[in-house]
């Protein structure tokens, strides 16, 4: 891990639209998860989105345009970190080739690109976290997002720092890397087509017994956390971030405090 | 056949409500996903195969025009003919001209993908000949009267008993009057009344999975061996194929065949691969008296040198459709045309137009399993990110997502104004959520959301609102 003159890794934290808008708890899990690997961390206030809903709907000026404000604010750290495989690829593998040709900014892409990491991913490959000390009781199941399994390999990374959660079992869901049907714009667009790979999803993690569902990414959760609600399901929706940080007592995705 | 690709939505709607075919797709899964999953897992060097197999057809369609004289060489040199066509209504005459030149009233057919692009069965129809397709997929959506729902499995979206109830229906006039429900009866029973349907045929009309430049051959890999006899038990064999299936050697064919069979049914191989080399020579015992090849552009190598070209080293397993969740929600006939699935969102658009096809590229999560399944290596996702950049520039599609989309970049793009409108908006929404626990059932602009889903609400605060007023 390259460190600064302190001997800290300064990490800027991208946050994700969904966790700043949806639900800054995981944000705050975040950074917790990097203070106590070691790390700085800064938010830069100039973020907004990776730029996905422009890029997948094929609006290539407008990704552009936020792509170069999302590289201008993360410039100066050591390193970059996200809790979405999604946005995380976003960065480190489509702005470089959003910028191809444009010699200067495919440079500060491709700079970007090689500092930037998936929050589970940087825990353990980079920092070299092996240990959290927190305790949860109960059966969890875990969904393996496509981005951050597909395009940066995040697999057995949060089902590491999964296993050192005192009280917490694992139960695989067999259909762990099968889309759920979020796919960004695709939820609203295709409706009828993503609420039938949702409901799919749901029934297979239903058939697991957990007590909790996690993943490493706000969309994916938003949509089956919304799926199992609507069935009436009690089973709780978390980012895995939230867990491992000790994080639990907030309210789970999609629920209200109890007065 | 005439397109239905603009239709998309109304059909997947459809497709889902629909019983058998999701009993049908169930079977799909469970079967070739995890025979494919088996195959590649029993093959220690299978990634070093499939890497392999993209270095040669990139090499290949560098080097197409060198590739396709020197097919077309051999197979004179044998004694057969070449018949370049640029477009499907070019092949479609060629094949009715050779099969008019043969006094054809009735043709059997193998199966071929390129036979379905050009419309070749219902075009020989309005000419008065009769084609018979004896792979049994094909021969029962052909009772059925409908278009192959995947390209490897014709008829995947049948369930066995719709094909009791087609055959049922059909075979009557044979003197097959007992409805048969064993799949093992219901073979047999196609096979019998197939096998004199050979013997009838003037000529045998069959696809090609390769053409091998080095010598002027072309092989179908098939698990049936209805080719075999399509292709040899009459006068002349006319092979209907695609440009980008040329490749050098036999050797060369090999690299390809090994990734082939297990990418597409977990096999190791398919039960017949088959070379054809030329018409019947002196001494032979049996074969056609003709042999010709008609070879299809229809637009192909008008994909080379494009950020599209990569589509030219698909070899037709399908294995992108069987792993797409999409695919498996809706099946293929929701697609709307000949290719359906991942290759068909990458590539019908190509030959429809976008304007007829943007549903294709856009109904797809990216959610990336097709290119890590594709043998390949086809980048998928990336090609259907490319057609919908095009849909976007020509104002393709409905004008209300654009608009919105270009609205939420106008935010997206200025942090300050988005910080203020989103510090806004989830004040209300959170507060909103809150009183009718943490979830809405229904949104304003987002019933697409909230018709089969609630919609979580967001928690309040946003996460720099509560970052920068000091909160740690």
């Amino acid at each position: 891990m390259n460190t600064n003159s302190n001997n800290r890794a300064r990490v800027g934290l991208f946050v994700t639209c969904l966790v700043d808008l949806y639900r800054p708890t995981v944000g705050f899990a975040a950074v917790k998860l990097l203070l106590d690997a070691g790390c700085t961390v800064e938010v830069p206030e100039s973020q907004t989105c990776c730029g996905q809903p422009a890029y997948s709907s094929g609006d290539r000026a407008d990704t552009k345009a936020i792509a170069r404000n999302t590289i201008a604010a993360f410039q100066d750290f050591d390193y970059v970190v996200a809790p979405s495989g999604s946005c995380a690829a976003m960065l480190k593998h489509h702005y470089p080739k959003l910028f191809e040709g444009d010699a200067d900014w495919e440079l500060r892409a491709k700079d970007l690109a090689a500092r930037t990491h998936e929050l589970l991913s940087f825990l353990t490959d980079v920092a070299g976290v092996t240990n959290v000390d927190v305790s949860w009781d109960g059966k969890v199941t875990y969904h393996d997002s496509c981005s951050g399994l597909r395009e940066l390999k995040v697999k057995e990374q949060p089902r590491r720092l999964l296993s050192a959660v005192e009280g917490l079992t694992l139960t695989e869901l067999p259909t762990a890397e099968t889309c759920c049907g979020f796919g960004g714009t695709f939820c609203i667009k295709y409706a009828d087509v993503s609420v039938e790979m949702v409901t799919r999803k749901a029934e297979d993690i239903r058939g697991t017994d957990a007590d909790m569902l996690l993943a490493g990414d706000m969309g994916c959760l938003l949509n089956m956390a919304g799926r199992l609600k609507r069935e009436g399901s009690e089973i709780e929706v978390r980012h895995v971030a939230e867990v491992l940080a000790g994080m639990t007592g907030r309210p789970s995705i999609g629920e209200a405090e109890q007065n | 056949m005439q397109s239905e690709a603009h239709n998309f939505k109304t059909a997947a709607k459809g497709a889902i409500a629909d019983v058998n075919l999701q009993q049908a797709l169930g079977n799909l899964e469970t079967g070739f996903v995890a025979a494919r999953a088996r195959a590649a897992a029993g093959l220690d060097e299978f990634e070093a195969m499939r890497d392999a197999a993209v270095e040669l057809k990139n090499h290949i369609l560098a080097n197409l025009d060198y590739y396709l004289a020197r097919f077309e060489e051999r197979v004179v040199a044998q004694g057969g003919t070449v018949h370049f066509c640029a477009t499907a209504e070019e092949a479609r005459q060629t094949i009715l001209d050779l099969c008019r030149a043969n006094g054809a009233k009735t043709v059997t057919k193998g199966k071929s993908m390129v036979a379905e692009e050009i419309a070749l069965n219902p075009f020989l129809e309005a000419n008065g000949i009769d084609p018979i397709e004896t792979d049994l997929g094909e021969y029962i959506i052909q009772l059925a009267e409908e278009p192959p729902s995947h390209i490897i499995g014709p008829a995947v979206h049948k369930t066995k008993d719709q094909v009791s109830d087609l055959f049922h229906e059909h075979h009557g006039k044979y003197g097959k009057t007992e409805r048969l429900t064993e799949p093992e009866d219901l073979v047999n029973e196609a096979r019998e009344i197939l096998r004199q349907k050979y013997f009838d045929a003037d000529v045998g009309i069959t696809g090609a999975n390769f053409l091998i430049a080095e010598t002027g051959s072309t092989i179908i890999v098939t698990n049936e061996g209805n080719g075999d006899l399509t292709q040899m038990l009459t006068p002349a064999h006319v092979v209907i194929s695609s440009i980008d299936k040329v490749v050098p050697t036999l050797e060369d064919v090999s690299t390809i065949l090994r990734v082939l069979a297990r990418s597409a049914t977990g096999q190791e191989m398919s039960a017949y691969t088959t070379l054809s080399t030329g018409p019947k020579r002196d001494g032979d015992l049996d074969g056609p008296g003709e042999f010709h090849v008609v070879l299809l552009d229809n637009g192909r190598s008008d994909l080379l040198g494009t950020n599209k070209q990569d589509m030219l080293r698909c070899i037709r397993c399908g294995a992108c459709m069987n792993h797409c969740p999409v695919y498996l929600a809706v099946g293929g006939h929701t697609y709307g045309w000949v290719y359906p699935g991942p290759i068909g969102a990458a590539l019908d658009p190509h030959f429809l137009g976008i304007e007829e096809a943007h549903h294709l590229p856009g109904a797809s999560t990216f959610c990336g399993r097709c290119q890590e399944v594709c043998p390949m290596r086809i980048p998928l996702p990336e090609i259907m990110r490319h057609w919908r950049e095009e849909a976007f520039e020509k104002k393709v599609g409905a004008t209300p997502e654009r608009l919105g989309i270009r609205a939420w970049a106008f935010f997206a793009r200025r942090p300050r104004l988005y910080r203020l409108a989103t510090r806004l908006a989830m004040r209300v929404l959170g507060r909103a959520g809150s009183v009718r626990g943490g979830r809405f059932e229904s949104l304003p602009l987002a019933s697409g959301w909230t018709r089969g889903r609630d919609m979580p609400a967001p928690e309040g605060r946003t996460f720099i609102d509560r970052w920068t007023a000091g909160e740690r």
